[in-house]
């Protein structure tokens, strides 16, 4: 790592009081492991935004555009019409508090910016400030500030210090949502060319080439091509799934991130394995490849620029209905924005599981069904043979994302579904669990590796619960339904808690799932030894059948 | 700075009605026409600011799920705080406004480090939602109770509404518990504010001046009914005056301490359309709370929802289609199988994937 992280006991020692210094008058510190770099110029560029550059957080110089206040008081005054949550949520703030320490940012951190209140007012003042007569007039007494280049550096701070997580949305009497104001500062950010690069360059990325990490047809195909061979490896079975094909029921649309990085990509296995042993007529798309969508982590716009790809994709191929991965942020898109932004979707149909013949009156519109509904629906309906004993090994508990929670209000299925395929599942303490979870700390963008600091104090609180039930209940899996947690917990994990490791569901239930034609499941979908597992937390090992050859890898891949 | 401030505002506002009253003897200012003016601020204000919101338009469908989803048939969905439907969204409103239904959710940050690793708990808190809704039922309590002054005959509830607030029957005239508890809870708020080092640290001079208006509303009246007695056949023949659009300032003398009390509530309604107490009808209008959460189901309209400028898949198939083609992928135009068949030999160069775990290192 580039950074010298602080060690854990360094970062816990976390002070919740507030320095002497009024807020407006105290500025960041640009520090090493807690900002985000800035976007590089060719990733604006590819998609057209405002103001490409090479520039720097840390310099004094952001080189602004000539008229960048009149941008930003232009971009303010513009969405107070368009939004009208922005427009309310500027105004209605009684600064209770209640939602001050509800944010993992500042229980990590002890900085009073990270408390949603104050982020907020760090917009709201220059709101004051810039538009109301007496913010105009009286300043601060109004609780009004001047816009400067300052309030630019700080908004770029702390509002990439935000993870839209929606958690202080809960608490609020109001229900002002913090994450709203974020997403408004980013985008006026955003007009100045004040980006972060990961989100601008998987933004780039997504928009040319179908997914964030810029995989190319071919590649994302042979990334799938290798998964195949792991799953014939560990299971016995060979799998020949479909790539852009027409007339297929079902087009599947998951998270790149899966196909890619360890452990998502156990995950990306489970789908492939599941969908085999249902014997779904589906297809994935390597156009629309990406079920992630970081254009909302700049601007509406750039959400549905890069959303559109779902539906056209689903039109061209003239699939029935669309079936979407674990994902956080994805589904937020999907259940709050999809359907407006490039809906209606009248070339699809009302979607109808074609195993069960269930019909998703709930997704009717969108016609786009999360994996979670599909597979509990799968195993309320006993179509899944499962042997959830091929779990034992694991003490799970599950880390409900903050989309999927606050966002779309799925809680029970995965829940269900974790329930039928392991045996041991345990619930971290009420307070840090569904609509009141915590965020992993990476979310909407902050998912880098040059921020480690602010990410593990953003997890901190996530990973504390988790502790308590690895204290209390041996707990050795934290599982999730989201792929930017499975691309942040494993260091996370390893920081505070270290001992236990993160999955996705998908992958527990493709480990439990009895194949057609299978061989004994001596390997997990990680290639590791379930015996070797089962002793390190003292069950006794299982008699795998003699005329065992599954161990052996077949050389060839998939000719 | 912001406490002091707000707190010396206040007392210039009582010092100037007594000036006023007492010494210039402006009682026609301070009993009519600033009332007037201040309620009328009041309602414009109000209805102005709310019109403005409504033009604000609502793009998207953003309610925060706080509740089970209704999906499968089987699960059970939590029609209240995920709502799907109006009856649904209702009674979420209801519970929000009536019970203040998120306040009472609130925890309090247990923060400690125990041998180095931190302990993090999140404890109960009902004291600021105990102290809001006191707050705000004994406020609504003493409106309904000055109604009193502004009708003849005095409505049956209002007579209600007295028996049941001096329930506590000592002292004559006796005392109405809500004034006391209204100016109570607001130094209880106000306590809260001043010694939560992040509520202080959070908290504007917009903050403390409604607490200290309302104080000063409270206390001047509270002064009025069981200390000095004023008199209370004048305070209603102005009062009722005032109802019926007949102002007069009646001969009998009103202490100026009147003219105080009812200065600083003209303060109070003219100020409320400019300030966070705004909140009253804002709460009605929070996307967040009072949408039904169905946009799988039924299409949200966005009233300016414009084209964008997309990556079309003729394009993407544009940039790649030999590499497509060379792996095998299908593809909507594939230019004369036999040229691609006898170029694809010569292409075969790898186009390496970009390493997105790069920065990681
Ligand atoms: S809970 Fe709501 S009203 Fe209270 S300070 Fe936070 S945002 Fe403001
Ligand atoms: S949305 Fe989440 S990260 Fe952002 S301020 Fe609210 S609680 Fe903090």
């Amino acid at each position: 790592m580039a950074n010298p992280t602080p060690k854990p006991e360094q970062i816990a020692a976390v002070d919740h009081k507030p320095p002497a210094a009024d807020w407006m008058d105290t500025k960041p510190e640009f520090k090493p492991g807690m900002f985000l770099y800035a976007v590089r110029k060719e990733s604006l560029e590819g998609v057209g935004q405002p103001n490409p550059r090479d520039w720097n957080p840390t310099d004094a110089d952001w080189k602004l555009p000539a008229d960048w206040k009149g941008i930003v008081r232009e971009g303010i005054k513009e969405r107070l019409q368009r939004f009208r949550s922005f427009q309310i949520f500027m105004d209605i703030c009684v600064r209770c508090g209640a939602c001050a320490d509800k944010c993992h940012f500042f229980i990590g951190s002890g900085d009073p910016k990270n408390m949603p209140v104050l982020r907020a007012e760090l917009l709201r003042s220059i709101y004051r400030g810039e538009f109301k007569v007496a913010g105009k007039i009286l300043g601060k007494l109004a609780g009004g500030r001047k816009l400067t280049e300052e309030v630019i550096k700080e908004w770029f701070y702390y509002y990439f210090q935000c993870t839209e997580c929606r958690r202080c949305s809960v608490y609020c009497p109001y229900g002002i949502d913090t994450a709203e104001i974020t997403i408004m500062a980013r985008e006026i950010l955003n007009l100045l060319g004040c980006q972060i690069d990961w989100v601008g360059t998987p933004v780039n990325n997504c928009f040319h080439t179908g997914n964030h990490l810029g995989l190319k047809p071919h590649t994302y195909k042979e990334n799938v091509e290798y998964l195949l061979d792991d799953i014939e490896e560990y299971s016995g079975v060979r799998i020949n799934p479909s790539f852009n094909r027409k007339g297929a029921e079902l087009l599947f649309i998951t998270p790149s991130g899966d196909v890619f990085a360890d452990p998502g990509i156990f995950t990306f296995m489970g789908y492939l394995m599941l969908f085999d042993h249902i014997g779904l007529d589906y297809t994935w798309s390597t156009y629309a490849s990406e079920g992630g969508n970081f254009g909302f982590f700049t601007s509406h716009e750039m959400m549905k620029r890069l959303n559109a790809k779902m539906y056209a994709e689903a039109k061209r191929l003239g699939v029935k209905w669309i079936l979407g991965g674990e994902c956080g942020h994805m589904w937020r898109v999907i259940t709050q924005y999809m359907d407006t932004m490039n809906g209606p979707a009248d070339f699809l149909e009302v979607p109808v599981s074609p195993i069960t013949g269930t019909r998703f009156q709930n997704s009717a519109s969108t016609k786009m069904v999360h994996i979670s509904e599909f597979t509990a629906d799968l195993i309320h309906n006993n179509k899944l043979k499962l042997d959830p004993s091929r779990n034992d090994h694991l003490r799970v508990t599950f880390h409900d994302s903050c989309n999927p929670a606050r966002g779309m209000g799925m809680l029970e299925e995965p829940r269900y579904i974790l329930n039928n395929v392991c045996n041991n599942f345990f619930e971290m303490p009420p307070q840090t669990i569904r609509e009141n979870t915590f965020c992993c700390g990476g979310g909407a963008g902050l998912n880098a590796g040059e921020n480690m600091e602010m990410r593990f104090r953003g997890g901190l609180p996530r990973m504390n619960a988790v502790q308590y039930v690895k204290d209390r209940h041996g707990v050795n899996m934290l599982a999730c339904v989201c792929a930017v947690d499975r691309a942040v917990f494993p260091a996370h994990l390893e920081y505070w808690v270290p001992g236990v490791k993160n999955c996705g569901v998908t992958e527990l239930v493709a480990n439990a799932l009895v194949m057609d034609g299978e061989i004994p499941r001596q390997y997990n979908l990680r290639g590791e030894e379930v015996n070797d597992l089962r002793e390190e937390v003292d069950l006794p090992p299982i008699q795998w059948p003699e005329e065992e050859e599954g161990g052996e890898p077949s050389e060839e891949g998939g000719e | 700075m912001h406490v002091i401030f707000s707190l010396l505002a206040v007392i210039v506002l009582i010092a100037i009605a007594y000036a006023g009253v007492a010494g210039a003897g402006m009682t026609y200012l301070f009993g009519v026409v600033i009332p007037y003016a201040a309620v009328i601020t009041f309602f414009l204000g109000l209805i102005l600011k709310v019109l403005k919101w409504g033009r604000s338009a609502v793009p998207f469908n953003i309610p925060t799920t706080c509740g089970q989803q209704k999906s499968l048939p089987w699960i059970k969905p939590n029609s209240v705080d995920n709502p799907t439907s109006t009856g649904g969204v209702l009674a979420r409103m209801f519970f929000e406004v009536l019970t203040m239904r998120s306040l009472f959710r609130n925890t309090k940050l247990d923060y400690r480090v125990a041998h180095g690793q931190p302990v993090i708990r999140q404890g109960s808190e009902k004291f600021l939602w105990l102290f809001a809704i006191l707050f705000h039922y004994s406020f609504l309590v003493v409106l309904l109770w000055h109604l009193r002054f502004f009708m003849e005959p005095v409505p049956k509830l209002v007579g209600v509404i007295e028996a049941l607030d001096g329930f506590f029957e000592f002292g004559l005239p006796q005392l109405l518990l809500s004034g006391v508890i209204l100016v109570a809870m607001a130094g209880a708020l106000l306590d809260r504010r001043l010694r939560m080092p992040n509520i202080r640290y959070i908290s504007l001079t917009s903050d403390y001046f409604p607490l200290f208006l309302i104080m000063g509303i409270g206390i001047t009246g509270i002064l009025m009914r069981y200390l000095l007695r004023v008199d209370i056949t004048a305070i209603k023949e102005l009062t009722m005056s005032l109802a019926v659009m007949k102002p007069v300032i009646p001969q009998a003398p009103i202490d100026p301490l009147f003219y105080a009390h009812i200065f600083l509530v003209s303060v109070l309604f003219a100020y409320f359309p400019f300030s966070k107490l705004m909140h009253m009808p804002g709460v009605f209008m929070s996307p967040t709370r009072n949408l039904t959460t169905n946009s799988r189901e039924v299409r949200h309209v966005n009233p300016w929802n414009y084209p964008v400028k997309t990556h079309t898949y003729d394009e993407y198939e544009e940039d790649f289609r030999d590499l497509m083609i060379e792996a095998g992928l299908p593809v909507e135009h594939n230019p004369a199988e036999e040229a691609a068949a006898a170029e694809g030999g010569g292409e075969a160069a790898e186009a390496e994937p970009e390493a997105p775990e790069e920065k990681k290192e």
